[in-house]
């Protein structure tokens, strides 16, 4: 007998790492050639690796849950010797010291069988975990006791109703789209979360940000937003405060375009500023699986009727999980409501590549000086971030004070 | 699927006639259609998992749409060419590639490996459409030449978006190339839906070139035989280009990279896998007596072997020299290739390498 270990695959063209996501097979089994024996997850999809070896696995060298660069044995098996060795796989003599994982987690020893764990298909698991459902709490009602994506929805929508499930953690039901976090957690930093972090310290670094923020009264955006809503042209769209900003945008745009541009470092050492032909606008979004910003193509050529559907469309794809590589790049401005989160304004940082990020906070009723009185309005805060190498503080506060007066008083 | 497509088996494996394609195929030829079928769907799902265990660097699945590819390339004759893009597994099991050759490109040894004189099939071909005017350019030499050859153009329904798709119509048209142009719908280019290359039926786009056209049911070996058959011969008879439209699916992902529950339902894959190519032959050719369980246990095991020489083939495969790569850019020598190889020489003998 011999011990073969299976190395990590590269499997998404120039992929360099991968979660473990769940051994289909345990200590002891018995495996044959291309038998499916886990499911991993790269950045580009979750897939089934198959056995290349037939034998007795001896170890699952890596457990559920974590994440191990390209090239790690993941797996061992006892073959029959003489059994032909695949080119790249050295064989490992028993007693081989293990490869250090790169991420702390149960020693694999003692992760729990798998034989015996809940069975759902590798986009039910990820669904799963996007909803923060165990899935050992879930009852199956697929075949072979699989558990299916009904099974989740079902779940997650008993589990929205206040004081339906135990379930729930106190964090999560706190606001939607803040995802549960258990206490004393170690949180592993992968995925939309990384690309996040990256994105953040690479704007943080290249780009110098103004901040610079202003108040104003929205009775008159407030009043379109419930007119619109009632317009027969505008039956099943979704108007919100938020489309009347997207608009204020496109429409301040043309007076400051160079608030929509891109900074470029030439490999000279000089530089160019690109100024945007058209408006790709961004819109954050707190997704379950972390901030995605998707962005609304052309949307300087749009009607409000179209951005009002466009952005619909694009959020409800962000929340479901379903966005697509193309979504997230080529954005040229980005919007963000912090208001949803009951706060007024902050200081947004730069989507990378881009030159401005505004920032809209909740409408809260505040006394407001009108004609030399005092009187009662709805008031949001606007917030601008911009980078003060394409854009100097006269363009930044201009482009400011048009998004403002056409917010003060929208013309539809 | 829509009903205005050709189609002379249904998918429960009843044999429909049709009156423009009258079809007399013999069980021999049936038989060997049947296991140019399964051996295809096994060298497909060998190299998906050796893919995934790190032989390769990537595999382009074409599981659904076997179908069309292996009728179509029974209506080859032998000196008939075909140009293909990186999925007609089924056209290279049937002109007679080993299986085995189909792994180099995706292992990065060699572009290819068949001559593709000999096997009548060009080099896969990756850049998106580029090979429509390839075949144009060969049809159009077939037509100096006085011979009565055709050619079979592949490509897929995103292919059809490109420029260099519509220059390749323009000319087989004009020219009254000998060549069939053979589309593959299978309904997505990666993530992107048919729906956005097309308005209409991509069929209808022919009639614009002055070409006629045929829709067909692209999971029907029959029709495809029947059909790209018709249009060979009608194209080496000097009546000029065809184009067809196969309606099919691709039921796995664009290419082992691919994740495609990102972007389309579960309900759809199963749909068309109700309407898999296989199954209905089968169902027809156990209907007529011409195939019995003896038969497809054969197959089955045929298949069986396959998948273990393709996985002992890859332990066998050794890296190609560096050098190899300045061999046959050019059929002459080339200064300029010359000179880059001497440098890349120098470069290795600096690294100590060699
Ligand atoms: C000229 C060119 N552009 C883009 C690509 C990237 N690409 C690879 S496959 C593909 C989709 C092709 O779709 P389709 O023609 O429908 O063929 P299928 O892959 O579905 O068989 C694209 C865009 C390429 N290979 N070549």
């Amino acid at each position: 007998m011999s011990t073969q270990e299976f190395a990590l695959p590269d499997v998404g063209e120039g992929l360099t790492e991968a979660e473990i996501v769940r051994w289909r097979v345990t200590v002891g089994d018995e495996v044959s050639v291309n038998q499916a024996i886990v499911d991993i997850e790269t950045a580009k999809a979750v897939v089934e690796l198959p056995s290349p070896f037939a034998g007795t696995v001896s170890g699952l060298l890596v457990s559920e849950g974590t994440v191990v660069p390209v090239g790690t044995p993941i797996l061992a098996v006892e073959v029959r010797d003489r059994e032909p060795v695949l080119i790249g796989y050295g064989v490992a003599h028993e007693g081989t010291r293990r490869r250090r994982l790169r991420t702390a987690g149960p020693a694999p020893a003692e992760a729990p069988a798998v034989t015996g764990g809940p069975r759902a298909k590798p986009p039910v698991r990820a669904l799963a975990r996007t909803l923060g459902i165990d899935l050992a709490t879930v009852t199956p009602t697929g075949p072979h006791g699989d558990i299916t994506r009904e099974d989740l929805q079902r779940m997650s929508t008993t589990r929205d109703t206040p004081g339906s499930s135990s379930t729930v953690s106190i964090a999560q039901s706190a606001t939607s789209g803040v995802p549960a976090i258990r206490l004393g957690e170690v949180i592993p930093v992968r995925g939309v979360r990384r690309a996040m972090a990256e994105a953040m310290v690479r704007s943080m670094e290249q780009a110098p940000h103004v901040t610079e923020w202003v108040d104003v009264d929205v009775s008159r955006t407030v009043e379109l937003v419930e007119r619109l809503r009632g317009r027969a042209d505008f039956e099943g769209v979704r108007v919100t405060p938020l489309t009347i900003v997207a608009a204020a945008i496109v429409r301040s745009l043309r007076r400051t375009p160079i608030v929509n541009a891109t900074w470029h470092d030439l490999p000279d050492g000089s530089a160019e500023i690109e100024v945007h032909r058209h408006v790709n606008l961004g819109i954050a979004v707190a997704s379950p699986r972390g901030l995605v910003v998707p962005h609304v193509p052309g949307v300087d050529r749009m009607s409000l009727r179209q951005l009002a559907e466009a952005i619909t469309e694009v959020t409800e794809r962000a929340r479901a999980g379903t966005l697509v590589p193309a979504d997230s790049v080529g954005g040229t401005i980005t919007l963000t409501n912090v208001g949803v989160f009951g706060v007024d304004g902050g200081t947004p940082i730069l989507n990378p590549g881009e030159a401005a990020i505004l920032a809209m906070g909740r409408i809260l009723d505040r006394a407001w000086v009108v004609n030399g009185g005092l009187a009662v309005r709805p008031v949001m805060e606007l917030t601008l971030s911009f980078d003060h190498r394409i854009v100097d503080g006269a363009a930044g506060s201009t482009f400011l004070a048009d998004v403002a007066a056409f917010l003060h008083d929208p013309v539809d | 699927m829509n009903e205005d497509v050709v189609r002379l088996l249904s998918p429960e494996g009843e044999r429909i006639e049709h009156e423009d394609y009258p079809l007399e195929a013999d069980h021999d030829q049936l038989r060997a259609m049947y296991r140019d079928i399964v051996l295809a769907r096994r060298t497909d799902v060998e190299s998906t998992a050796l893919q995934r265990t790190g032989e390769l660097g990537l595999w382009c699945p074409v599981l659904g749409q076997e179908g069309v590819q292996v009728g179509a390339a029974h209506a080859m004759r032998s000196h008939d060419y075909g140009f293909t893009t990186y999925r007609e597994v089924g056209m290279f099991q049937v002109r007679g590639v080993d299986p085995v050759e189909l792994l180099h490109l995706y292992r990065g040894i060699s572009h290819a490996s068949w001559d593709p004189r000999e096997v009548g099939l060009g080099i896969f071909t990756i850049v998106i459409g580029s090979h429509a005017l390839h075949s144009v350019g060969y049809a159009m030499g077939i037509q100096r030449d006085g011979a009565d050859d055709a050619v079979l153009s592949c490509f897929g329904d995103g292919a059809t978006s490109t420029g260099d798709v519509h220059e390749a119509m323009v000319f087989a048209s004009v020219f009254s190339a000998p060549v069939v142009f053979l589309v593959q719908n299978n309904q997505w280019a990666i993530s992107v839906p048919v729906t956005r290359q097309a308005r209409a039926p991509l069929s209808v786009r022919a009639a614009g070139y002055g070409m006629p056209s045929v829709r067909i049911d692209g999971n029907d070996v029959l029709a495809g035989l029947a059909v790209t058959r018709a249009a060979l011969d009608r194209a080496r008879e000097g009546g000029g280009p065809t184009f067809i439209e196969a309606v099919t699916y691709r039921r796995g992902p664009h290419t082992t990279s691919d994740d495609p529950t990102r972007y389309r339902d579960d309900g759809e894959v199963e749909h068309w896998a109700s309407l898999d190519p296989l199954d209905r032959l089968r169902r027809y050719l156990e209907a007529e007596g011409a195939i019995d369980e003896e038969f497809t246990a054969r197959v089955a095991a045929e298949a069986e072997g396959l998948g273990e020489r393709l996985r002992a083939a890859i332990r066998g495969m050794e890296d190609p020299e560096p050098l190899g790569m300045f061999d046959h850019v050019y059929v002459e020598p080339h200064r300029q290739v010359q000179a880059d190889r001497a440098a890349m020489q120098d470069y290795l003998a600096s690294l100590e390498l060699r």
